[in-house]
């Protein structure tokens, strides 16, 4: 079992956890995702890690209820525990392997949507403890889904809060904002966008436009995540690549968006009918198409 | 009583089965395997012996069955097999055991398999647990994965005394047999678990949800965690495609996907989490063991489901019990026939394939004739779903993170026939790491291959 020694609420359905996972702790890199199952019933689900704390043994996620098991995962506190948490997955983001000298050179920028927020925040934490600057655009649909903003300040060197709704910060998206930066004679040579992958596909659009190398972190459907099964394949240039080895970043511009966006729908269907059952509780009858309730 | 023929297994019928995942196959009861153990000639130069990858004393065992000294008969087997139930279920015994038996060449021979069976199902149900060993020598060896090759090779290390740990990336012990084979064919709670518990009585430990390679390395476990030796047993590895257009398309899955989520994740359970997707039409392109599991478990979920192979029948990889069953249950085979392009609607979803005739040309390497398409022959099917059933190739995760290790262009890794031994002093391995794709018994027979390896290697350091 590994212990939640950590909950905090930070928006409305976005949820932040540590949790005690040596094993994980001692080896995991920014960039890199652990999968979480929280009983007997859980599904097994993929978060990218968001924080670790090597003496302490832990692991922080953030995590938005979507589906079924997010749903209930919510309801874990303090002193409750995941029954399963395996990783760290994947391989780590490529800044972590680059030479220190030559990223101090460059001039990045970190485009966050939504829950992408907390993925952001330990690689751009990691680039200022060495030395590199770099700039963070970081959004949501409105002000109650903002999170991470004060922490975000302290490790960015630049930061621009955007809502889609203008109720925080700059009006519109990440892109319109990274499109104004670009007009006022910002030069970036680097590129990460992490959110949901309609964000991302417009940032690498955009940024493509700009010739703005992007890399991004991709957040398909996976089953066991160590390269089993094959769900989390996405087609990226010409080559068929499986997110949970040969990723989770990959080179944005490549990424076929539209067809990672249409797998991402293929259990859109089952995931409402189980929350509905959820919702519903005892009072469930029929809708969900499994307990024949509607007969 | 009838010598030339098996005494008959009891089945759950066909039609009834294609319905549930209950077990198919419901073994002997007592009286029906004494019955048959009196067919063995218990042969003093036994052929069957010769065809078992872990040399069970196959006539020894049956005769303790005769004597109705089940007990004896589970202890015979157990010198040589950790996995007994699970072996008796699924081992291809027609081209092993039962293939050399003397009563089969004329006749049928003696049903090993379901005495095997039997034996194991006798002891589990009277509560007869293996022994742990009495001596002890605390030297500690790693095994990875807790699949059949693993579980074989902690079991006989554990036996010789040794501390064994096993190291299993998913959340649940057993590998292939439980995220793999299928409820029907293996039942997870009742066979699975209680084989794996049998282990662990022996004094093997299993630590769940560490993936070597990630979460630590066979490097670090010998240098920092005082492990002597490991085994590698991690099995196959990712899941081969076509390579054809509109594979990408949702409604199509590999067979490990299909299965991991029916299986180790319970889809099929309404009380579970995970979804699957239960298809109207389904096609399995591929015909071993894996794509006949595959093709039942959809029709237990409700679909009509097409097994696609470019072969004839006598070339389907798959078991002929597995086949038999397929068919009687309802499955239809499109044989000599090959997939060109997966149809996709407007939405990104399966709504057909075009496959095209084959005929069987000359021989291949294999020995196997090879299929060669009819020119002209591209025909349509309706589907809303493809499992890609065409094998896995190994996964770098281990491969590529130990120091000298070496693997051959395959991507396996190299290991010694006899002990498992490969490039690396200390390091062992056996099973699909090693063999790519192949059966449960094959794996089991390297396991116990290597653990006899690292027995002679940490006796002599």
């Amino acid at each position: 079992m590994y212990p939640i020694v950590k909950k905090e609420k930070l928006a409305d359905k976005i949820f932040l956890m540590d949790v005690k996972a040596p094993r994980v702790a001692k080896t995991c890199e920014p960039g890199q995702f652990v999968i979480v199952k929280m009983d007997e019933e859980g599904e097994r689900i993929p978060l990218t890690i968001c924080d670790y704390d090597r003496e302490a043994g832990t692991i922080t996620i953030v995590f938005q209820t979507v589906g079924a098991s997010t749903e209930r995962m919510q309801y874990l506190n303090e002193g409750d525990a995941f029954q399963d948490f395996v990783g760290p997955l994947g391989c780590a983001s490529e800044l972590v392997e680059m030479d220190i000298e030559e990223l101090k050179k460059k001039n990045i920028v970190f485009i966050a949507g939504g829950v992408g927020t907390a993925p952001v925040y330990p690689q751009v934490k990691w680039l200022h403890e060495h030395g590199v600057d770099c700039d963070v655009i970081m959004g949501s649909r409105t002000k109650e889904l903002l999170f991470f903003v004060e922490k975000m300040e302290k490790v960015a060197a630049n930061l621009y809060v955007t809502t889609d709704d203008g109720s925080y910060g700059f009006h519109g998206m990440g892109t319109n904002q990274l499109q104004e930066l670009v007009d006022q004679g910002r030069t970036y040579d680097h590129c990460v966008a992490i959110g949901p992958m309609i964000m991302m596909k417009f940032v690498c659009l955009l940024t493509k436009k700009l010739g703005i190398p992007t890399i991004v972190s991709m957040n398909p459907i996976m089953v066991d995540g160590t390269g089993m099964c094959g769900a989390c394949r996405l087609t990226v240039g010409d080559e068929v690549k499986f997110a949970c080895v040969d990723g989770p970043e990959f080179d944005g511009h490549l990424v076929d968006f539209d067809q990672a966006m249409k797998r991402q729908q293929l259990y859109k269907t089952d995931e409402g009918r189980a929350m509905l059952k959820l919702q519903e509780g005892d009072t469930h009858h029929g809708g969900c198409g499994h307990c024949g309730g509607e007969k | 009583m009838d010598v030339l023929n098996k005494v008959p297994v009891r089945e759950q019928e066909p039609e009834v089965r294609a319905k549930n995942f209950e077990e198919v196959c419901l073994g002997y009861d007592e009286k029906e395997a004494v019955e048959e153990s009196n067919r063995c000639l218990n042969c003093k130069n036994a052929q069957c012996v010769k065809g078992c990858p872990v040399s069970i004393d196959i006539p020894g065992f049956i005769s303790e069955v005769k004597n109705e000294n089940f007990e004896k008969a589970y202890e015979i087997i157990s010198e040589s097999s950790a996995l007994p139930a699970v072996c008796g279920r699924v081992c291809p015994q027609e081209s092993q055991c039962e293939g050399k038996c003397i009563r089969g060449i004329k006749g049928e021979p003696v049903s090993i398999g379901k005495l095997e069976r039997f034996t194991a199902d006798w002891a589990r149900k009277n509560g007869i647990v293996p022994k742990a060993p009495e001596n002890r020598n605390g030297r500690k060896v790693a095994v990875i994965g807790s699949g059949p090759a693993g579980l074989t090779c902690a079991g006989d290390l554990a036996r010789l005394g040794y501390d064994v740990t096993i190291f299993e990336a998913l959340h649940e012990a057993g590998g292939v047999l439980i995220y793999g084979i299928p409820e029907f064919r293996l039942p997870k709670q009742e066979v699975v678990a209680k084989e794996v518990e049998n282990v662990k009585a022996l004094g093997v430990k299993i630590e769940t949800n560490v993936v070597i390679g990630k979460s630590t390395t066979i490097d670090e476990l010998m240098e920092e965690e005082g492990f002597e030796a490991v085994f590698i047993g991690s099995g196959a590895g990712l899941p081969r495609f076509m390579g054809i257009p509109g594979e990408q398309a949702n409604g199509v899955f590999s067979a490990n996907e299909f299965l991991t989520r029916n299986n180790l994740m319970k889809a099929f359970r309404e009380e579970y989490d995970t979804p699957i997707m239960k298809g109207k039409k389904v096609a399995v392109v591929g015909g071993g063991n894996v794509a006949m599991d595959a093709a039942r478990t959809a029709l237990r979920l409700g679909a009509e489901v097409h097994i696609v192979y470019r072969r004839s029948e006598a070339e389907l990889p798959a078991r002929v019990e597995e086949v038999h069953h397929a068919k009687e249950e309802g499955i239809i085979f499109n044989l000599l026939t090959n997939p060109v392009e997966i149809l996709v609607d407007e939405n990104g979803w399966v709504k057909g394939m075009t496959c095209i005739k084959m005929e069987l040309g000359e021989p291949d390497a294999s020995g196997r004739r090879s299929p060669v398409e009819v020119k002209g022959s591209e025909f349509e099917i309706e589907l809303d779903t493809v499992i890609m059933s065409l094998g896995t190739s190994p996964n770098p995760l281990i491969s590529s993170t130990t120091e000298g290790l070496d693997i051959n262009r395959r991507k396996c890794i190299v290991a010694e026939e006899e002990n498992g031994a490969t490039s690396k002093p200390g390091v062992f391995a056996g099973g699909d790491a090693v063999t790519g794709a192949a059966t449960v018994i094959l794996a089991m027979g390297a396991g116990k291959a290597a653990a006899q390896g690292i027995h002679e290697y940490l006796s002599n350091k």
